[in-house]
């Protein structure tokens, strides 16, 4: 699949080539260039990538660090305050990202429509809870450590889930997870071991107190929780990007655009369907953790099917395909019911509607964004490109001549 | 070093085929082929293929020797791409045998005859729309890639070392075939025949022993066909296999070895195209009068 | 899953064995009633599977609204019956008049099923179709619109299920191994397997019915042979809206308490994984994996001791059809299924 309109006009090399780098966070140097569409906020994509590097950094430092303080500064307007606690806020917001990015590995890379995500993050959570809650029998571990283990829990659980169904078509996929994701909730009710609505109390969280006695991570405290959040966030950005601009990475795509030619092409689709799908259950665990964890209460009552489908609409939102829109759209399907208050209990017709209209009209997201699919690839378009407007130089000079070019 | 060829190609004189040697160099394979030039590479053996109560493929039996361009033709579902199907993996054959370098193929996962050294193009393109066409290339390469995920995931040096060479070869096949100046654009934006050109690069990429390709001329113009034969020369030249399945005549005449022609899913003459051409059987099964085709 | 679930989580049944048990003599003891009351299930499924396997039969498309086409028709039914006067307990009325209650319920969930799947099919998979849209962005706008429908009946309706509606009070027919079956199964079962059995006539014999297995096999050459693929896909919708509006008056009848801003959700899925286990574009593989699924459910059920365990059941066997066999019992073609 890819997530884009039908055929469209030809296009010169040279139009197309006007791209540049355009990673918003963490790019290494040597990154490639690409061609890109242009978004709703397409003209500061241009701007950004016009950019010389120095200025780039710049530019990503001083976005880091606000978002760091983001809960600090509260700024009004955008802030969610009185209906809802900012810092805490902003800590849900930071944990519906890292779910958007981790479910994008899944939908916007691999192209593997997923409605059953919750159930990972519902893996993470009670993982989470079973090994730090007094409640649970099982052995205690400290909190930090609970967040490897979900990861490595929930990818196991991917791998399990995808093996019987990636070898499949798509869409079967897409009717498994969303029968996952409901199990996974009616099996916390049934087992007695994860105590169904009574759920997990008092889960534990990372070490530390503050000048008064009191932890640092106290579930009322937003702050500290959403700056571990926002580290591990991006982290994961570093990574993700690392697997895009490598073989995974582009492998990844070619499944996605067309599952056949990328078999015929020496691309084993199964293997690495299977990867995408236990890296975003991984991510999406780990999410769980973090959620349940600055929460202290795990019950099987959060974890609706349909929540899943926010999830999905998060990353379409934002654009499927596009960490950044990702993180976007993520942070605003968790930010929106909690800033406006009054239609918060529309959220899931305003973003089924969404879902919809966004699909039908605009396929490519809010933030239109090809993926970075080469390490070193910066130099040869580069290369090409001068050798174009070159080109296009001697045609001017010459009309006529090479116009059958 | 296909860095300086690179460089040094841009000025070079192109040929018809935008075709230049220095290019095709740094383009070359770089592979141990185990059977000699002009011995057998690939065996196809009484391949037979049913689909329900077709016989698509009956008792197929041909071979493709190193070095020769072979044309497959046929009339219309004489079973040509089934053929082509069956020997790629595509389809699993009712019984017989497909055999490269005497390894049988037969039940092996389509990306593992890749890699062993069978590729394919398409006969309707089926390129990665929403890759640029150097990373459409670069998909092939990454079939004799070995980094693994972590390897990717931490930057280990073997995933520089490789998406560094990967860069520099896929230009040069890109300069190879001759849309290097659009290795920036989306495929899905390129112009047809440019798309077709990179289906073939795409396909060298994975740096076959036997390039199939299936109709790489459809939808061509009589320069351009011109310009294909050349190219698909000058990939023999390099050391290619080539398999050709064609419906024009005179592009298959033209530039193959040698021909099997297929009709209803029989093989009924392989030869060299001076005697396919007289071959009575052929002309009646295929050609209808002669005068038609080769005048 | 179960049985890894067991190895994976050891310490859950060590220190409580009690979630899951295997009740083999309440299996034997139920068996008939478990029986007949799954092959009704069963037919419900079946009728609201056609929906799901007609449509990807012609556009190769999980219509994940199927679901809310059905529970459209469900509020058809509650809306009519309310309206006429039926409540929590049996009404006191002649058969006659019953059977003209119901006909007419019956009528308004046909409409009302129908115009969703229809309405659903221009505004949302209409304009993709148009402009040749991925797969993906399908079944993305597919859920996408299905929960558009269900939350904004949840708007109009809140969030608690609508008063129960008895129809009428299932008396016995007869007795089968000591087992009653009441009017209630028998009518549905056989009303569904009739419905069933047009439809499928329909699709093989009927000029119609020609063009949706045309447009199935394939879209392109069915266009050059004159058949207008527009209309052979609003066609099927429809039709699979009327299956769903049929399905819902026997859904009502059996759980009157079903209706549910979101009780096509779960039901939907079965359905799917009904039409999957028969083979999934295969009208009567729906019939088949309907019935099979519904008794699966059921004796799940009491061999496992908690309904909540029907939905497990379901979804462990779609899992293990696909993995097996995932061209279903009876094979994918709608094309292809010429009887």
């Amino acid at each position: 699949m890819s997530m884009v309109d039908g055929p469209t006009p030809l296009h010169t090399a040279k139009a197309d080539q006007a791209a540049e780098d355009r990673e918003a966070v963490g790019t290494p140097p040597g990154s490639s260039a690409a061609v890109r569409r242009k978004g709703w906020f397409g003209g500061l994509g241009e701007k950004w990538q016009e950019l010389p590097r120095q200025k780039q950094w710049a530019v990503l430092i001083i976005v880091v660090v606000l978002a760091y303080l983001l809960p600090v500064i509260n700024p009004p307007l955008i802030s969610t305050e009185p209906g809802n606690d900012f810092p805490l806020a902003c800590q849900t917001m930071a944990v519906w990202a890292l779910v958007a990015v981790g479910l994008n590995v899944v939908i916007g890379y691999a192209g593997l429509l997923d409605l059953g995500y919750i159930a990972f993050f519902a893996v993470g959570s009670y993982v989470a809870a079973m090994l730090t809650s007094p409640d649970s029998t099982f052995l205690k571990i400290p909190y930090l450590w609970t967040i490897p283990v979900a990861m490595a829990v929930t990818m196991f659980f991917g791998v399990l889930l995808g093996v019987p169904t990636l070898r499949l078509r798509g869409d079967y996929l897409a009717i498994v997870t969303l029968g996952f994701g409901e199990i996974v909730r009616i099996l916390a009710t049934i087992i007695p071991a994860m105590k169904g609505q009574v759920g997990f109390q008092n889960l534990g969280h990372p070490p530390g107190l503050d000048a008064h006695g009191v932890p640092i991570f106290a579930n009322s405290n937003g702050t500290p929780w959403y700056w571990l959040t926002l580290t591990i966030l991006i982290i994961v950005l570093l990574l993700a990007g690392n697997l895009e601009r490598s073989r995974v990475g582009r492998n990844w795509i070619a499944i996605r655009e067309d599952e056949d030619a990328a078999e015929t092409m020496g691309v084993p689709t199964f293997k690495y369907k299977v990867w995408a799908f236990a890296i975003g259950a991984g991510i999406g665990g780990m999410s769980g953790a973090l959620m349940s964890g600055q929460v202290g209460f795990v019950n099987n009552q959060k974890f609706d099917v349909v929540t899943s489908v926010l999830f999905v609409a998060a990353v379409v939102l934002g654009g499927a395909g596009n960490k950044v829109g990702a993180i976007l759209g993520g942070a605003l399907v968790a930010y929106i019911p909690l800033r406006f208050t009054a239609i918060a209990d529309y959220k899931y017709l305003i973003f089924g509607l969404a879902l919809c209209l966004i699909m039908i009209f605009r396929s490519h997201g809010l933030l239109a964004a090809r993926q970075q699919l080469l390490a070193y690839g910066r130099h040869a378009y580069n290369e090409v490109k001068a050798r174009t407007d070159a080109k296009s130089a001697k045609a001017k000079a010459a009309p006529g001549k090479e116009a059958s070019l | 070093m296909s860095e300086s060829n690179e460089t040094s190609g841009r000025h070079a004189d192109v040929d018809i085929a935008g075709v230049d040697t220095v290019v095709a160099e740094a383009a070359a394979p770089e592979r141990d082929i185990a059977v000699k030039v002009g011995d057998d590479l690939v065996e196809v053996k009484n391949l037979t293929m049913r689909f329900g109560g077709l016989l698509a493929l009956d008792d197929i039996s041909f071979t493709i020797k190193r070095g020769e361009i072979l044309g497959l033709i046929g009339p219309n579902g004489a079973g040509k791409t089934t053929c082509f199907n069956a020997m790629t993996g595509v389809y699993k054959p009712t019984s017989g045998q497909v055999l490269l370098e005497g390894r049988v193929l037969n039940g092996v996962k389509q990306h593992k005859i890749t890699r062993a050294g069978l590729a394919r193009t398409f006969q309707n393109i089926r390129l990665f729309g929403e890759m640029t066409a150097l990373e459409n290339v670069v998909v092939g390469l990454d079939a004799r890639h070995k980094t693994s995920v972590i390897g990717a995931l931490l930057r280990l040096p073997r995933h520089t070392r490789e998406e560094k060479s990967a860069i520099e070869r896929g230009m040069a096949l890109l300069e190879f075939v001759g849309i290097a100046d659009q290795a920036a654009t989306l495929s899905r934006h390129l112009p047809y025949g440019s798309q077709r050109r990179l289906e073939i690069a795409r396909a060298l990429a994975t740096d076959p022993k036997v390039l199939c390709l299936d109709e790489p001329a459809a939808g061509f113009n009589p320069a351009e066909k011109e310009e294909l034969m050349q190219l698909i020369r000058t990939i023999r030249d390099d050391g290619y296999t080539v398999l050709l399945i064609e419906h024009d005549m005179k592009l298959v005449m033209g530039v193959t070895d040698r021909i099997v022609v297929l009709e209803f899913g029989k093989k009924i003459a392989d030869n060299v195209p001076s005697v396919i051409r007289e071959d009575p059987k052929v002309i009646s099964a295929y050609l209808g009068e002669p005068e038609d085709d080769f005048a | 899953m179960i049985p890894t679930l067991l190895t994976v989580l050891p310490a859950l049944s060590t220190d409580d064995n009690s979630w899951i048990t295997f009740d083999i003599p309440s299996l034997m003891q139920n068996f008939w009633s478990a029986t007949f009351d799954g092959l009704t299930f069963g037919s419900i499924y079946a009728l609201v599977a056609l929906g799901y396997t007609l449509v990807y039969g012609v556009l190769n498309l999980i219509n994940f609204a199927h679901s809310e086409v059905f529970i459209m028709g469900c509020y058809g039914v509650w809306f009519t019956l309310s309206f006429l006067g039926f409540g929590p307990s049996a009404p006191n009325l002649s058969l006659g008049s019953i059977v003209v209650n119901l006909l007419l319920a019956l009528i308004v969930a046909v409409c009302a099923s129908a115009l969703t799947a229809f309405v659903l099919e221009r505004l949302a998979y209409k304009p993709l179709r148009k402009r040749n849209a991925p797969r993906l962005v399908f079944l993305i706008t597919a859920i996408g619109a299905s929960f558009t429908i269900q939350y904004t009946i949840f708007l109009v309706r809140g969030p608690v299920p609508e008063q129960a509606l008895t129809m009428f009070k299932p008396t016995p027919i007869f007795d089968v191994f000591g087992t009653i079956v009441d009017s209630q199964q028998l009518l549905i079962v056989i009303a569904a397997v009739i419905m069933m059995v047009v439809t499928e006539r329909f699709i093989s014999k009927s000029r119609t019915g020609r063009g949706i297995r045309a447009v199935a096999q394939d879209p392109d050459t069915a266009t050059l042979m004159g058949v207008n693929k527009e209309k052979i896909i609003i066609t099927t919708f429809v039709i699979g809206g009327i299956l769903a509006g049929a399905a819902a008056l026997f859904y009502v009848m059996k759980i009157p308490s079903g209706v549910q801003y979101n009780g096509g959700f779960i039901l939907g899925i079965k359905a799917f994984a009904a039409a999957v286990l028969g083979g999934i574009g295969n009208v009567r593989g729906a019939l088949l994996g309907g019935l099979l699924l519904g008794l699966i459910g059921n004796y799940g059920q009491i061999l496992l001791g908690n309904s909540q365990w029907t939905d497990v059941v379901a979804f462990v066997v779609l899992v293990l059809v696909l993995l097996l066999r995932p061209e279903g019992i009876l094979g994918t073609s709608l094309g292809r299924s010429r009887a």
